[in-house]
């Protein structure tokens, strides 16, 4: 009896399972469980999407930041924006990294250890505001407040500016000049009479020939520029790249020019060379536009290819060849005026023979050459006069005349000598000084002269460890920055508002700045209660009603009318020099006792068993800024050291081992990631500036990688401008002790 | 929504225009909850030659949609499927068991464990297709370098960059019939 | 030197089961393979006991070998459960079935295997002396499975033959069928599985065989040998024509015969695989049969080594070969 029961169980309780998994069965292949999308939950959709400006790097993209239970889940690029047009780099994508990142300043802080140590205890705003207004005033009461000087990098800083120019110094550097593009804009300034700016008014997009000399577009990942350049070559432009890296651009290069390392005004005077020997350029445009070809012809004569191919290396043909096509297509022809320029100490002069080889070709104000560019005029909020104050200290009479901006280098040098007076105070905003400017134990020297330093940041970087005060500022998604309406193409005023609410107890650059501002006496200089306020107040004043103010904070831009770009052919264009025409012979260069016309001087070769150090950029990373950043570490979580193969196979450096790289003195640092590779030549390595961190609050970031900065401890001064040159260090390199980190013989 | 009946959707990548630097890989990373340490999309970089003759080639690369999927003809559970509308391989996350069978079966790399136990890959932004927008990596890439398109469409774009241009695909002796182009 | 190009390929993609090689799975899946070869043979000896009517020769092989099957199943599954990175959804196994993929192949198997051979298990657990005076014999779910057993036996042990030859068939096929893993990519792989599993069901019922005789050189124990001789007979031929078969195919066959052919796991393949597997206990068995010179547990137990090792090496190996990244056309 019990028998038959459980038999008869069994088999419907096997029945069923069956019939369960059939009926499963059938159920998967009707395709029902396309249900599966709807609980994915991937991809979210925003229930809020505020558009604002990116600052991961200093493009100033229009982003959309999209929300989602107040959350910052992605960003994309803003259609309406001229920079971005839609589209984003990688680093503005990893903008939600940064925002969420843990290692973020969220107190104020004041140091209890001894500068550098990174010690500190956390504070109210009260105290640490207190704190700056009264370091900054005792430096001013003793030795005049010139003696505050302040280094700033990024849009944030306008405010601070304010409150420094009302406070009445004149001591403000970002080195984005002197460390960065100044040369070039002052290399263009005494050819055409204005720089290129930033964003450059580079017509790249419409370029048919476009030389690139060092400047690693692709691995530089300035936004806009990377689209031109993609968009130039999708059309047939022919590329001609020089570098000593085959760097991403040499990869799709027509010709990939291996220059030896400082060489590059040689090969750039025997493009001329061979321009003019050819009479490959447009006769009646050079009258019209410039003077002095004669002179540079003379001047250019002994530049031959044979003679620049015994100081670059470049083949005599390919020197003509790449000429050749350079000429066949001006004026849509383009040398890229770079943007980190300061290289070798004559980078002026480099640049001002890139500026004359592009007038060579014609290209001022012509398609696929420099465009014309226009803004949207926004009026400015009425403020009381500055204060009267003594020259600014960051260079000495008679030096650097030529220089247009103030130099950080310089300040650094004044606060050092104490020459032409003491600087006694820094402000730092957002600025790594340690890691930016060459030779750090210089800056660490300087700073331990100063009475005071406050440093604003977002990140505990390696500069905050160096400060009295820590102010920690909320992230660019978090605040109200001043509008950005640079000159372009397409003209634009971009508004930057907050998305979310500050973490923590950071604030916004403007509240500082205010809070200072009142209790160092300079509320007047902020007559406004935030900057929401102040834009629309500047916005009205300048024309636009409440609908299209409403319409900004929704789109996020203002878009003005653009001007034409180009120049009717026989136009006669007043240049900005002396002489009103483009110059190819510089009398106000001659009269200063400099050359007149670019020369070349055979660079330093390094010493036996070194190696120049080059440096440059990844294109997920923004310096050292992005370096603490989860979501683009994944992309490139670490620096690398590019070694020639047959160098690597002298020094033993297997490819993934690691190494130690060895500068001046006892400086050095690594270990570093080895990339043995065909791709560099074999008297320079190369690595990403921006990893080595040795900040203990950048949890993800300290220890990675290794600190370029940290073996650059030479630089050669551009005597034009004050530029710091410092592609010029030479490096020892080694195994890495514990080289059981790995590593195959490639 | 849009209707999504009967098609065939494929991914091309213009080597040329490329340049390698992860927009797509960050972008997709945000838009699809990637975990950190893992990728659905990364950058390839080729480079041949001695010194100092040299080519090189650079694409953003992904799941390539096979038209044979090894992943689908490996899962024990119908995880890994064909989704029928779009022609895509997708992974239903209810069934999969984290048997990793799919990817061994992928000559590709393209699927990984997430820390949750399923299995994920690339899904073609199927979602975002579904609402007729473009896929996260086609939207942000600065390049234009990406396009998704319906290879059964004879007039969408990655159609007619087919026809147009030099192009090649990866790993074609597996066997996979890929639906990922790379225009060089 | 001068002539050699180099080729340089970097890649972002950073999956930790893919990058920087396939590591997906550690010990439990080789385990698993080893322990169902092993029931597939013990499953395959007892049926031939059964149905060449040899069960008082080969009691053995007839009676014991059955026993070890079902724990030998049940270890095996264990690993693989604790091998899936999503456990709660293990049953999903079982709600399907697809006729592409090995292992859902191997699922069903595996569950009908569990049904026959807990039967075969049962009916065996009765012919064990003291069984029968333990409480548990009196259970009437039990008296009326083996009574089924008993009364289906020849039904029983075809289809245990069957079951056994698709198991340990099927744990070759379950690795061969990545055409993404070169190494294993080949249909031979299938039958060496068998061989192997076949030769180390027979190395284990020798090794009971001689325990229980107490040493004493039985019948059955001959036979064992003999059969697990020729096991390894087979097998060897059978992994020299896997490994002429990768050198003869494609570049990427090569290049994972390359593995063992001086490759990183050369040393573990011939020495663990090839001379502990199969020259010494091959030449052990040959000695033993002639000269009546009996280690009766030398050469059963490195058989066993062997089979742990040949799937532990195969399945490390294998993940290891790839088809290289080369851009090809159209």
């Amino acid at each position: 009896m019990l028998k038959n029961k459980l038999s008869r169980r069994t088999f419907l309780s096997l029945a069923g399972v069956a019939g369960v998994g059939a009926g499963v069965a059938a159920k998967t292949a009707l395709g029902i469980t396309d249900g599966f999308l709807e609980d994915l939950g991937e991809g979210t959709v925003a229930d809020e999407v505020v558009p604002t400006v990116c600052e991961i790097c200093f493009w100033k993209c229009g982003v959309l930041a999209h929300k989602k239970d107040g959350r910052v889940f992605k960003i994309t690029g803003n259609p309406s924006h001229p920079l971005s047009r839609g589209r984003l780099c990688p680093r503005g994508a990893g903008g939600p990294g940064l925002l969420y990142d843990n290692d973020r300043l969220k107190k104020p802080l004041i140091r209890v250890g001894e500068r550098g140590e990174e010690k500190f205890r956390e504070a109210t705003w009260e105290e640490a505001l207190d704190r700056v207004a009264e370091g900054f005033q005792k430096v001013a009461d003793e030795h005049g407040p010139e003696a505050v000087g302040m280094l700033y990098h990024g849009a944030g800083a306008s405010f601070f500016k304010t409150l420094l120019h009302g406070f009445g110094t004149p001591n403000i550097a970002a080195p984005s000049y002197a460390q960065c593009r100044g040369p070039r804009e002052v290399g263009f300034e005494l050819t055409y009479g204005e720089g290129v700016g930033s964003p450059e008014n580079l017509d790249m997009r419409n370029t048919r020939t476009l030389v690139l000399i060092g400047a690693h577009l692709g691995e530089n990942m300035h936004n806009t520029q990377v689209q031109d350049f993609a968009e130039c070559l999708g059309k047939g432009a022919k590329l001609i790249v020089a570098d000593p890296r085959y760097s991403t651009a040499a990869g799709k290069a027509d010709w990939w020019l291996p220059v030896r390392p400082g060489t590059d005004i040689a090969l750039i005077l025997g493009w001329m060379h061979v321009i003019l020997r050819e009479g490959w350029y447009d006769k009646a445009w050079m009258q019209r536009n410039t003077i002095g070809l004669d002179k540079l012809e003379a001047h250019v004569a002994r530049y031959t290819p044979e003679a620049v191919f015994v100081e670059t290396g470049i083949e005599p043909d390919v020197i003509v060849e790449t000429a050749e096509a350079l000429s066949a297509t001006a004026p849509a022809s383009l040398v890229h005026p770079g943007r980190r320029v300061t290289w070798y100490g004559d980078d002026t002069q480099r640049s001002r023979a890139i500026a004359m080889l592009n007038a060579l070709l014609g290209n001022w104000g012509r398609p696929g050459g420099f465009n014309m560019t226009s803004n949207v005029p926004i009026a400015k909020t009425e403020l009381p006069a500055f204060p009267e104050h003594r020259p600014i200290a960051d260079k000495l009479d008679g030096q650097y005349i030529f220089a247009g901006s103030p130099l950080a280098s310089g300040l650094r040098d004044a606060t050092l000598t104490e020459k032409p007076y003491p600087i006694k105070a820094w402000m730092v905003y957002g600025c790594n000084l340690p890691n930016v400017l060459p030779n750090t134990q210089k800056t660490l020297d300087a700073i331990q002269k100063l009475d005071f330093m406050v440093a604003i940041d977002v990140l505990p970087a390696e500069v905050c460890g160096w400060a009295d005060v820590v102010l920690p500022e909320c992230t660019y998604l978090e605040r109200h920055d001043d509008l950005i309406a640079p000159w372009y193409r397409e003209p634009f005023a971009a508004l930057r508002q907050p998305v979310v609410d500050p973490m923590g107890e950071s604030k916004p650059g403007w509240w500082m700045a205010k809070q200072l501002a009142k209790r160092l006496g300079l509320e007047q200089f902020f007559p406004w209660e935030n900057p929401r306020e102040m834009i629309h107040a500047r916005l009205k004043a300048s024309g636009y009603n409440a609908a299209q103010i409403a319409d900004v904070e929704q789109r996020g831009v203002i878009l003005g009318e653009p001007e034409p770009l180009y120049l009717p052919t026989d136009y006669e264009y007043e240049y900005g020099t002396p002489s009103g025409k483009i110059e190819f012979f510089s009398q106000q260069l001659a009269d200063a006792g400099f050359d007149p016309m670019p020369t070349y001087r055979r660079p330093e070769m390094p010493p036996a068993g070194s190696f120049r150090l080059l440096t440059g950029r990844a294109p997920s990373h923004t310096f050292g800024r992005t370096a603490n950043n989860s979501l683009l570490l994944d992309s490139y979580p670490e620096n690398e050291l590019w070694v020639n193969r047959v160098i690597a196979a002298d020094f033993g450096l297997l490819h993934g081992g690691y190494a130690m790289v060895f500068g001046e003195g006892d400086t050095k640092t690594g270990p570093i990631r080895v990339k043995v590779t065909e791709r560099i030549r074999a008297d320079c390595v190369y690595m990403v500036h921006g990893f080595g961190h040795s900040a203990r609050g950048l949890s993800k970031a300290h220890g990675r990688g290794a600190n370029d900065s940290a073996v650059t401890t030479r630089y050669e001064t551009d005597p034009l401008m004050g530029g710091t040159g410092f592609n010029v260090n030479f490096v020892r390199i080694e195994p890495a002790p514990d080289s059981s980190l790995g590593g195959v013989e490639a | 929504m849009q209707s999504l009946t009967k098609r065939r959707f494929g991914m091309g990548v213009d080597t040329v225009a490329c340049v390698g630097c992860s927009a797509c890989a960050i972008a997709c990373k945000t838009e699809n909850d990637v975990p950190q340490g893992h990728t659905r999309r990364w950058v390839n970089q080729r480079v041949e030659g001695r010194f100092p003759h040299l080519t090189m080639m650079v694409w953003s690369d992904s799941c390539q949609q096979c038209d044979d999927s090894p992943c689908v003809d490996a899962c024990p559970t119908g995880a890994s499927h064909v989704h029928e509308a779009t022609g895509t391989t997708q992974v239903d996350r209810n069934k999969c068991t984290g048997c990793k069978a799919c990817i061994a079966a992928c000559p590709y790399g393209a699927r990984y464990v997430r820390p949750e136990g399923y299995v994920d890959k690339c899904t073609l932004c199927i979602h975002r297709l579904k609402r007729g927008e473009r896929t996260a990596c086609e939207e942000v890439c600065p390049t234009k370098a990406i396009v998704v398109g319906d290879l059964n469409d004879s007039r969408s774009e990655l159609s007619r960059r087919i026809a147009a241009r030099h192009h090649r695909r990866q790993k074609v002796e597996a066997g996979t019939n890929p639906r990922f182009y790379l225009f060089t | 030197m001068q002539n050699t190009t180099f080729t340089e390929l970097t890649t972002t993609r950073m999956n930790p089961h893919v990058d920087p090689g396939l590591h997906i799975w550690g010990w439990e899946v080789p385990v698993y393979l080893f322990l169902g070869g092993l029931a597939a043979g013990l499953l395959i000896l007892s049926s031939y006991a059964v149905l060449s009517r040899k069960k008082r020769d080969l009691p053995t092989s007839a009676n014991w070998a059955p026993l070890l099957v079902v724990p030998a199943l049940l270890i095996g599954l264990t690993a693989l459960f604790l091998d899936l990175e999503y456990k709660l959804h293990v049953y999903r196994f079982y709600l399907t079935f697809q006729p592409t993929a090995p292992m859902s192949w191997g699922s069903w198997i595996l569950g009908i295997v569990f049904v026959t051979s807990g039967l075969s298990t049962v009916y065996a657990l009765y012919q064990l002396p003291w069984f029968a005076n333990l409480g548990l014999a009196k259970m009437r779910l039990l008296q009326a499975l083996r009574g089924f057993a008993g009364r289906h036996e020849r039904g029983l042990a075809t289809s245990n033959l069957v079951l056994g030859i698709s198991l340990g068939i099927y744990t070759g096929i379950l690795l061969s069928a990545f055409s993404a893993r070169p190494l294993w990519n080949s249909s031979v792989l299938g039958m060496i599985f068998l061989a192997s599993g076949l030769s180390s069901g027979a190395a284990l019922a020798a090794l009971m065989a001689a325990r229980l005789n107490r040493d004493e050189a039985s019948p059955e124990h001959e036979f064992l040998v003999r059969f697990d001789l020729t096991c390894i007979v087979v097998e060897a031929g059978l992994i020299g024509l896997w490994i002429v078969g990768l050198l003869t195919g494609t570049e990427a066959g090569r290049e994972a015969a390359a593995l063992i052919l001086g490759g990183p796991y050369t040393a573990a393949f011939w020495s663990l695989v090839v001379a502990v597997g199969l020259v010494v206990p091959g030449t052990l068995e040959v000695m033993a049969l002639r000269s009546r010179w009996n280690s009766h547990l030398v050469a059963p137990l490195l058989v066993l080594v062997g089979g742990v090792a040949l799937r532990f090496i195969l399945v490390n190996a294998g993940q290891v070969s790839a088809i290289a990244q080369t851009v090809g056309h159209g």
